[in-house]
């Protein structure tokens, strides 16, 4: 069963990491075909992850990469050698009925393999390209090359991450993968979205830092407009609320190893319920601008309640007073443990040709009449060969062993 | 592309948004793409308007940045929801609009009888898409939440820090639980239209920040998921199961960059050494016979090598090591530069405002100035996303004042 949201998108796909095979992740889970076009002789390897940890047991090798299966579930695989002119030929019938060709390559290696966007409007000349990569293809970086932390780090989102005299502790995992693979999702289907009404095709330039400098916010015109930057004494301290001023407003330590709660009063009544709670009694507090003046000192005295209790307990008796209150989940916490996550059904389990059933990340949308649905796992090399380049291409069984024997596919 | 005044993907498109915090950054991707986006508020101006910073640090209702920031691009129309008239005339303008957007509190629309439930019955193409802590169902929905506490519940904390695990992790800036979720709802809006141009049916979408936040932690999700291994946070790099070695260096500067993968072929020891021969570093890295051997690779180095063999240890250990020395020993920007002309993928770790100084961001076309005829003067603002030359994302206008289009509301009747 799938998805019918977009079941009637079919993309050739050339995606890879999760900075671009997010994007299409989106789209295979709403039903699109997304067609992953894979080399048979580097056995995938243009994307890593086809081999790299996690793994679920001690095999190993390019059918067995955790991180692989997570981020192609529900696709097609394809391999075609596009060394070869026969593979190219396949390739080109494949764009000819397709709706979008995507790739997340270092700028420039699509044209090089004899496919740059001239070529993809003579095979059909309504088709959209959606090119991604760290700098774009304009600009004088368009040839530098990235991932997740160097996108963060040039973009400015590391920098907002960390404590005043720190260095900055940025992000601990590739948050602009995540969000690249994302924008290129939001700039396939407005293309898409644009093709469907005025029945033109287009190359949009997907440029992960771009991406991740719409994401700084409202401390972009706080330089711009008042001359104010955040490389400055006393900043950035991301664990306290810049915009909207907010005190209290941190992580603080709770009992237990490595355990935190995080707790906020964005207002005086959810300081009178914390300071009720807590048996805080000092007038100093009672307006924002008392508690911003003094808060270091506010939070020690919040540090004392909390780190002698339980981060959920104390997360719960916070709420149960209406106050903004969690405990710092840890992996078990959210995913084993949340009666939230279970019941949305965010960590679906699909099946892989090889690793069998995996559990893989769910998506945090819930559609009333064209739901997600994610079930098969990421294709193993090659694995829908005879249903794309047969069923779509009408290529025989005859054929199909020919191009393999040919090492074409 | 500056100058591009084709129409966007979205033009013609009507949404309605309820303003919110959360959804706020939604509206605006969605104004980007070019739909009309009328952000719905009290007589009095919606609260966010009393969010800082401040033009000029005096606070007004029209002078919050968070606001100027979040709402650009869109249309105000006033309406008190608490009223039946106006109630009524929120139910007008949803039956012109293509997207409902909202983050009100689950169950508050349904109370007042003007949620999706109610307002399909007439308009079944709607599509109403709400954007709430942790979606409508669940048995958390009724949590009190802010941006910190989905970060905090969601994953995102948990693998962000310090490698002294006796400070607390990190909460990233930037209300990006409030962004991830609103990323979520757009690509929720752009599906569902997709979706009725097929079926000419609406639906409604239940976007959860907590799920959001929940699904966009790389490792911190997957290697539990697959092998049952809980990450560990990192000074500035990956939260991960084995302790990973240092990507930072302190240029002359004063500036942080992220020194990348160490060298592991030839080429790059050979380009390295060469690097560090032009700046006249050389006789000073004590390891840079290390380094000639590294040059002279037949292979590259393999990660299993390390720490098993000792040649290859030594080797790239003096690689991670003089790019580090060679960080420390020129400005950030040099580094940058010098590395990446030289086909090292390195990072420069830039506060917000140095992005909007530099010259590929600005070739670009990124930041871009936006007329405040108001008050007589442009500021500049964050761009766009990607560049799509037939159907551009861009910034139409700015912000509104509090009810500046409430002609649109006359027009209803």
């Amino acid at each position: 069963m799938k998805s019918e949201a977009l079941s009637h998108i079919r993309i050739c796909d050339f995606t890879g990491q999760l900075a671009g095979a997010g994007a299409t992740r989106w789209m295979a889970a709403f039903g699109a075909e997304v067609i992953r076009i894979e080399d048979p002789v580097r056995l995938g390897k243009w994307d890593v992850l086809r081999g790299t940890s996690p793994f679920v047991d001690e095999r190993r090798g390019h059918e067995f990469g955790g991180c692989f299966n997570n981020h192609n579930v529900e696709k097609l695989g394809v391999t075609l050698n596009l060394r070869t002119e026969r593979g190219k030929e396949l390739l080109t019938e494949i764009i000819a009925v397709s709706d979008a060709v995507t790739e997340n390559f270092a700028a420039g290696v699509l044209e090089r393999l004899g496919f740059g966007y001239d070529r993809l409007k003579k095979i059909k000349p309504d088709i959209l390209y959606v090119s991604n990569c760290g700098f774009g293809h304009v600009g004088p970086y368009r040839k530098y090359k990235t991932w997740g932390p160097i996108v963060q780090a040039c973009c400015g989102l590391t920098f907002t991450s960390g404590l005043p005299d720190m260095p900055s502790a940025g992000w601990g995992y590739s948050y602009m993968d995540h969000h690249g693979g994302n924008f290129m999702a939001m700039a396939i289907m407005a293309g898409l979205i644009h093709r469907n009404r005025t029945g033109e095709g287009q190359w949009i330039d997907m440029s992960c830092t771009d991406a991740g400098a719409t994401m700084l916010g409202p401390v972009a015109l706080d330089y711009t407009v008042n001359g104010r930057p955040l490389r400055r004494d006393g900043m950035p301290y991301s664990n306290r609320s810049q915009f909207p001023a907010m005190a209290p407003h941190g992580i603080y330590e709770a009992d237990g190893h490595d355990a935190w709660l995080a707790l906020a009063a964005r207002d005086d009544r959810d300081w009178q319920a914390i300071a009720g709670l807590m048996d805080i009694d000092d007038r100093r507090y009672d307006d924002l601008p008392g508690r911003l003046a003094h808060e270091d000192e506010l939070d020690d005295a919040v540090r004392a309640w909390t780190s002698a209790r339980d981060r959920f307990k104390a997360a719960a008796e916070l709420q149960a007073s209406g106050v903004p209150a969690a405990g710092v989940a840890k992996p078990v916490d959210r995913i084993d443990n949340d009666p939230n996550t279970e019941a949305w059904g965010l960590w679906p389990t699909v099946t892989h040709g090889e690793m069998g059933r995996v559990r893989v990340d769910g998506i945090p949308a819930h559609f009333s009449e064209t739901d997600w649905v994610l079930g098969q796992g990421g294709p193993l090399l090659g694995q829908h060969n005879r249903q794309v380049l047969g069923g779509l291409l009408g290529l025989s069984d005859g054929e199909l062993a020919d191009l393999a024997a040919e090492g074409v596919i | 592309m500056a100058g591009n005044d084709l129409p966007g993907a979205l033009e013609g498109t009507r949404v309605v948004e309820l303003a919110g915090e959360a959804s706020a950054f939604a509206g605006q991707m969605l104004a980007g793409m070019g739909a009309e986006v009328i952000v719905v508020e009290p007589p009095g101006g919606h609260h966010t308007r009393s969010f800082e910073p401040f033009l000029d640090n005096e606070p007004g209702l029209e002078r919050s940045l968070w606001w100027w920031h979040y709402n650009v691009s869109k249309l105000s129309v006033t309406l008190d929801m608490d009223d039946d008239a106006d109630r009524e005339r929120f139910c007008s303008l949803v039956g012109t609009a293509d997207v409902v957007l909202e983050s009100e509190r689950p169950g508050r629309l349904a109370d007042m009888g003007i949620d999706h439930d109610v307002l399909r019955a007439d308009h079944p193409e709607l599509i109403w898409v709400s954007l709430t802590p942790f979606g409508h169902s669940g048995p958390r929905s009724q949590e009190e939440s802010i941006d910190l506490t989905v970060l905090a519940a969601g994953g995102p904390v948990w693998n962000c820090g310090y490698d002294d695990h006796a400070i607390p992790p990190q909460r990233g800036g930037g209300n990006q639980g409030y962004q991830t979720g609103s990323i979520f709802a757009v690509l929720s809006a752009q599906t569902a239209l997709l979706a009725r141009d097929r079926t000419g049916h609406g639906q409604f979408v239940d976007v959860s920040l907590h799920a959001a936040a929940n699904v966009t932690t790389e490792f911190g999700s997957v290697q539990w998921l697959v092998a049952g291994a809980e990450v560990q946070r990192q000074t500035g790099r990956h939260a991960a199961v084995e302790p990973t070695t240092f990507t930072r260096a302190l240029s002359v500067d004063g500036i942080d960059v992220n020194t990348g993968f160490p060298p592991r072929s030839a080429r790059d020891f050979g380009v390295v050494l060469s690097w560090m021969e032009v700046l006249g570093l050389k006789d000073q890295f004590e390891e840079a016979f290390f380094l000639e051997m590294g040059a002279a690779l037949e292979e590259d180095l393999h990660l299993s090598q390390v720490g098993q063999d000792a040649e290859a240890t030594a080797i790239f250990g003096a690689g991670r090591e003089a790019v580090r020395f060679i960080a420390q020993n020129v400005t950030a920007y040099e580094f940058f530069i010098g590395a990446q002309e030289r086909g090292l993928a390195v990072g420069i770790i830039y506060s917000p405002e140095e992005v909007l100084a530099d010259p590929h961001f600005q070739e670009r076309g990124f930041p871009v100035e936006v007329e405040h005829e108001d008050l007589g003067r442009s500021f500049t603002y964050l761009g766009a996303p990607y560049i799509a030359p037939k159907s551009p994302y861009r910034i139409r206008h700015r912000a509104p004042h509090v009810g500046e289009h409430n002609h649109i509301l006359e027009a209803l009747s």
